[in-house]
């Protein structure tokens, strides 16, 4: 039972760290990038730990830190990338409506 | 008196840690554990730890489980409302930066403010400056700070204002 919890879960993960490496190919900026990055990244990581704690129960707890460790420096790093490329003035899709960042800057 | 209890809470924390990772209660392993948290609790006293500014009551406590389970339901929802964009053929994106307020004080509850945003629909958290964040959004709904500060702060604003006030 707890087997086939664990592959649904690894399966699961997969398929949204699929989904995150399509939308790395599909979207058309750096910003909306690292956006389907992040969030299917961090999902798929944690359901595929998720799967793999099924399988190895021993392993549980130190999946538990890693998954910890992930949430937290998942979206700290997205968020310094992002900034980082917002300075240097990288290009943003033509899609993009708004940028107040770049107003209160004296860019715009 | 708070640099006591930050050096008590990052020993603490460091040592479970440790003792997660290493998996074993033999006493060499342990001490070295001891000796090596304490020398960093030490050294790191003065920095931000997600424990440091936490609020030790009940209703702190209690609102930390309804955030942590308000967390989760968002980051599927970013999840599902990411896929759904990257599947459809069209691309539906309307993207842009946005500015939003937060009424947040601690300076732990604004830096996982911005964590939580970054994680969840469509939200990216690109500056900080004081109370203000600059957000990039996928699917840009409004503009204006009012109306951006009430989708996208409002729900996680609502448990961290009891956890770190």
């Amino acid at each position: 039972m707890l087997d086939l919890v664990g592959a649904f879960l690894l399966l699961a993960g997969t398929v949204f760290l699929l989904l995150g490496g399509l939308g790395l190919v599909r979207m058309p900026d750096l910003f909306t990038r690292i956006q389907a990055g992040t969030k299917a990244t961090t999902l798929g990581t944690l359901l595929s730990l998720g799967g793999i704690a099924c399988l190895r129960p021993d392993w549980a707890l130190k999946l538990a830190v890693i998954g910890l460790f992930v949430l937290f420096t998942n979206p700290l790093s997205s968020q310094v990338l992002a900034r980082a490329a917002h300075r240097i003035g990288t290009a943003k899709a033509p899609e993009t409506a708004i940028d107040r960042l770049a107003e209160d800057k004296g860019e715009a | 008196m708070d640099r006591a209890r930050g050096v008590i809470l990052l020993f603490a924390s460091l040592l479970v840690f440790w003792l997660v990772l290493s998996g074993t209660a033999a006493s060499d392993v342990v001490l070295v554990g001891i000796a090596a948290a304490a020398v960093i609790a030490m050294a790191f006293a003065g920095n931000l730890s997600f424990l440091a500014e936490f609020r030790a009551t009940p209703s702190a406590v209690v609102a930390a489980f309804l955030y942590v389970g308000y967390f989760a339901k968002e980051l599927v929802k970013a999840n599902l409302a990411v896929a759904r964009i990257v599947t459809s053929p069209a691309l539906p994106l309307n993207p842009g930066f946005v500015k939003v307020r937060t009424r947040l004080k601690s300076r732990v509850g604004r830096a996982l403010l911005a964590n939580s945003i970054t994680l969840t629909p469509g939200t990216l958290t690109v500056e900080m400056e004081g109370e203000w964040l600059y957000i990039h959004w996928v699917s840009v709904e409004s503009p204006e700070v009012e109306a951006a500060t009430a989708a996208i702060v409002a729900g996680f604003e609502h448990y961290l204002e009891a956890m770190y006030g």
